[in-house]
């Protein structure tokens, strides 16, 4: 069926669609209206789920765990000071290996007080063992949602994923989304059952306490599955397509990247503009190209080797900042390049920062700053690229 | 009423660390004992968690489901929401914290829970201080109590105010069930424990549980120690039943001193 939906309206069909059982929530901008619509389908029966109303974010998602452990799939939203809220949860989340997923409609965090996109909430959280995927569309925003919870209850994965899609920009526009059948998405994702749950005829403890002895076990098998996460990401993203005919690439959604002498590295809804930008530029005859990272944790390092060896400079636009250094994501890519032998300059650009709009003319001029660099290093110059830039 | 005598045999939690008499796995282990095997336990890194699930440990032969500090109250909801889900119907599910746990940081969980309505009991084992992490003073810490954050010098004279009173703060919630207790008087306990399981909706039990390294007093000491906080008026037993409040009369209460005395945290009261 296709409907006109804005990405928030798309998670929460999705929602409905993974028949989630257990959904508890704190209202905040811009996630609110994702909840709000769940609790319609909830109040005219057309969704069989629990809703609770919980007092704040830290219970929503210690709510979820608690719902989780009994066997039943969960699902929470959230963004900014929300997630901020819940960061002490999302480690015991993950540490007990929930597969759970949840919505975060990306929004800058205060001080100064904010309710616009960037990304600086969920990057935060990047070390909380929560597998990041970054949305580009509302009809990504509803397929990711269920591709996640497979790839989270994966039995070599069993970790919770983030599906961050950028705040108003995604949340609030509407565009035409195909939303798929139920028999499906049955079909596609059976019913979560796990091997551990809480029962009382066979007691387990969940989230125990854990001496120096077996502390780094634990961690080290968390570590382990999410590496194993990226073949998982990518293998559910082919079975998706097969069944679906839409497919996003897995961990990265390359754009004119094979021949590209320029390329931008982004996450996010800012890659639409980058994808149009890309083509203006290719029929003035320059070539640049896109690669929109779609994992963020898992971090494809093999994938990003990959595309961007050819480049000669890659520019990563972040729409966050690690304060005292750079945007996280510039770090990240540098760090990713940093083994390959004639590896491209990596140039850190900011922007976008608490809902500032990132033009197709702010694009364009990181990527001919780039290409002027590129430039100057044929001629045999010195190449300055980059460093900050701000609009 | 609770006959002790025809308790089960049977222990659901055994093979804990806890210390040598320790009120607070005591008020565990005897509401254990009323509650019985269907019942799960959700509970909060606390002396209680240190000294029952320890990797590979389990002390409880029931679910046991540990959640961060401030939020027991809210895994209850969503723990009795799954089962409901899961059509698990006669389990018990049983929010278990100390005073900090329940009273400061777990305080908003609670009272969100209390407000939805959720079927399940809230057992606060009250030690009156942080003991998990060395004595540090909480709401529940009585006036005057030495801890090691009211400490006693030439300035300070220990916790300077009052306790929280927190069976009213409770009971506000028009909960249908919510009573103090204390391990001292295990008939009136285990009685009020089954008084909970039997309404219907969010009950609530704020249970004295001596500590012997956190007052300073002989680990022998504590059932009478819990029976003398009743007996000098120190612990009223005190019960709402749909909002009506009845509580116990003590006749002939029994000099404050003896309660204080034996403890070390009252030594610079006397």
């Amino acid at each position: 069926m296709r409907a006109y939906l804005n990405g928030n309206e798309a998670v929460a069909a999705a929602v409905k669609l993974a028949r989630a059982e257990v959904v508890a929530a704190y209202p905040i901008t811009p996630q609110s209206t994702i909840v709000e619509k769940i609790a319609e389908y909830i109040a005219e029966g057309s969704m069989a789920a629990d809703y609770i109303r919980v007092e704040s974010e830290h219970a929503a998602l210690a709510a979820c765990y608690g719902a989780a452990v009994t066997g039943t799939r969960v699902f929470t939203a959230t963004s900014s000071q929300g997630l901020a809220y819940m960061f002490e949860m999302l480690h015991y989340v993950s540490g007990c290996r929930i597969p759970m997923v949840m919505a975060v409609a990306n929004r800058g965090l205060a001080a100064p007080w904010t309710i616009w996109a960037d990304h600086q909430d969920a990057v935060a959280c990047r070390d909380t063992g929560w597998i990041q995927l970054y949305v580009e569309t509302a009809q990504e925003a509803l397929d990711t949602c269920l591709q996640a919870y497979k790839i989270a209850a994966h039995p070599e994965v069993l970790t919770p994923i983030m599906v961050c899609l950028d705040g108003y920009v995604l949340s609030h526009t509407e565009e035409i989304v195909d939303v798929p059948d139920q028999e499906a998405v049955d079909r596609f994702l059976p019913p979560y059952r796990p091997e551990y749950k809480v029962d009382t005829g066979r007691p387990y403890v969940f989230g125990v306490g854990a001496g120096p002895d077996v502390y780094p076990a634990f961690k080290f098998y968390q570590q382990q599955s999410m590496m194993k996460a990226k073949e998982v990401i990518k293998e559910i993203d082919r079975e998706f397509a097969n069944l679906f005919r839409r497919s996003y690439g897995g961990l990265v959604d390359p754009y004119c990247c094979s021949d590209a002498e320029v390329i931008l590295v982004v996450m996010g809804a800012t890659a639409g503009t980058a994808r149009e930008v890309v083509d203006f530029m290719r029929r003035q005859g320059e070539r640049v190209g896109l690669l929109r990272l779609r994992s963020f944790r898992p971090f494809p390092v093999e994938d990003l080797k990959e595309l961007l060896r050819g480049a000669k400079a890659v520019a990563v636009l972040d729409r966050d900042c690690s304060f005292g250094y750079e945007g996280v994501l510039a770090t990240e890519v540098k760090a990713a390049l940093a083994e390959l032998p004639a590896r491209p300059q990596v140039a850190g650009f900011i922007g976008g920062l608490g809902g500032r709009d990132l033009t197709p003319e702010d694009l364009a001029g990181i990527f001919r700053q780039c290409l002027a660099g590129v430039r100057r290093l044929d001629k045999g110059e010195a190449i300055i690229i980059g460093g900050g830039w701000q609009k | 009423m609770i006959k002790i005598r025809e308790l089960p045999e049977e222990e659901l939690v055994q093979g804990s660390y806890a210390c040598a008499g320790c009120g607070g796995i005591l008020a565990v282990r005897l509401a254990l004992k009323v509650l019985g095997p269907e019942t799960v336990i959700v509970t909060t890194p606390s002396c209680l968690l240190g000294v029952t699930t320890f990797y590979p440990q389990l002390a409880f032969k029931v679910p046991c489901v540990n959640v961060t500090f401030p939020s027991t109250a809210a895994a209850v909801s969503g723990v009795a929401a799954g089962l409901r889900r899961r059509g698990k119907k006669g389990v018990k599910v049983v929010g278990l914290a100390g005073d900090g746990g329940t009273v400061d940081i777990g305080l908003q969980a609670l009272s969100g829970a209390l407000e939805r309505g959720d079927n399940f009991i809230f057992i606060c084992y009250d030690n009156e201080a942080y003991m998990n992490t060395g004595v540090q003073r909480s709401g529940a810490t009585p006036l005057g109590a030495r801890t090691s954050t009211t400490p006693v010098g030439s300035v300070g004279r220990g916790e300077e105010r009052p306790k929280k009173d927190m069976l009213r703060i409770v009971a506000a919630h028009n909960i249908p069930y919510a009573a103090t207790a204390s391990i001292g008087y295990p008939q009136d306990y285990l009685t009020k424990v089954k008084k909970a399981m039997e309404v219907e909706g969010p009950a609530y039990i704020q249970v004295l549980s001596p500590c012997p390294p956190g007052w300073g007093y002989r680990s022998d000491l504590t059932v009478k120690l819990a029976r003398l906080a009743v007996q000098t008026g120190q612990w009223p037993l005190a019960e709402y039943v749909n909002g009506e409040l009845t509580v116990k009369e003590i006749r002939n209460p029994r000099p404050l001193n003896e309660y204080l005395a034996p403890q070390a945290r009252f030594a610079h009261m006397l």
